[in-house]
């Protein structure tokens, strides 16, 4: 399960929207271990395609570099997709070398809500997760604006049991 | 010639999980082979069988992406150090369709 502030879902949602209909692609850091997802750090898609995002190495070797000196890791990874689901494709499976991460995917391609999924990828093999809200309590008519993956009961708003 | 060689969390089953390696070589390729003569299986996760740099890993010696410098013909000198991180890239149509504009992603993956 992914567990994810709602202001920072609110963050990745406005870059994807922004860069819209080029993919948008960044990172949220947390203490490494901990499963948190804490700093979100917008990145540069250097392929500045509809189709395609990759970091830009020399940004990446910045961010990753400053997340080992601050003792975190890239705790999720997310990009969008601008006119097909939020599902990892073949060449995002590909790509995916951070098996520890949360692959977070939003659609964009309905212009007035956003499909968002997390995936992990590991060996080839993805697995859906649930994606937990925290403090959706703030604003709870805000977070259903965005349509979870295909089956919203899989969404836990307010994290209950924690 | 000691060269300090960060290992990303994928490539570690090849280190012991080790996240510093150190290795020698003049070029970075010399490197890859010494690494893998203790590391067995590293140097077929970061160069192809073709012979080329992976393109599912970014290499830099120091502060620079080896693509810039040669790539396994990138010379190394003592006290140089490398890292090796997985390149983050995706996207959501098939690699077919995705030369990309620098056709640096054209090629399928291997062993996938």
């Amino acid at each position: 399960m992914l567990s994810i502030d709602r202001a920072i879902v609110d963050a990745i949602v406005a870059h994807a929207r922004r860069d819209h209909p080029d993919e948008a692609c960044g990172v949220v850091a947390g203490p490494a271990g901990s499963d948190l997802a804490t700093r979100h750090i917008p990145m540069e898609n250097a392929a500045r395609s509809m189709t395609f995002y990759e970091f830009d190495s020399m940004e990446q070797l910045r961010v990753w570099r400053e997340m080992d000196d601050r003792d975190e890791a890239p705790v999720v990874i997310y990009h969008s997709h601008t006119a097909t689901e939020a599902y990892p494709s073949r060449t995002d499976v590909s790509f995916a070398g951070e098996p520890d991460a949360h692959y977070l995917l939003v659609s964009t391609r309905e212009p007035d809500s956003e499909e968002i999924r997390s995936f992990r990828i590991v060996a080839g093999v993805v697995t859906e997760e649930k994606v937990c809200i925290l403090d959706a309590g703030v604003d709870p008519h805000a977070v259903q604006s965005y349509m979870f993956g295909q089956s919203p009961a899989t969404v836990d708003y307010e994290c209950s049991g924690r | 010639m000691a060269i300090e060689v960060r290992i990303p969390t994928i490539l570690r089953s090849h280190t012991g999980g080790a996240k510093i390696v150190e290795g020698a070589g003049d070029t970075l390729g010399d490197l890859f082979t010494d690494l893998d003569s203790r590391h067995d299986g590293l140097k077929g996760r970061l160069v192809t069988d073709t012979g080329a740099l992976h393109r599912f890993v970014n290499v830099y010696i120091n502060d620079e992406d080896v693509r810039f410098l040669g790539a396994l013909e990138a010379k190394l000198n003592d006290g140089d150090s490398v890292t090796i991180l997985p390149a983050v890239a995706g996207g959501a149509l098939g690699f077919a369709a995705v030369a990309g504009p620098r056709g640096l992603r054209a090629e399928p993956p291997a062993g996938r």
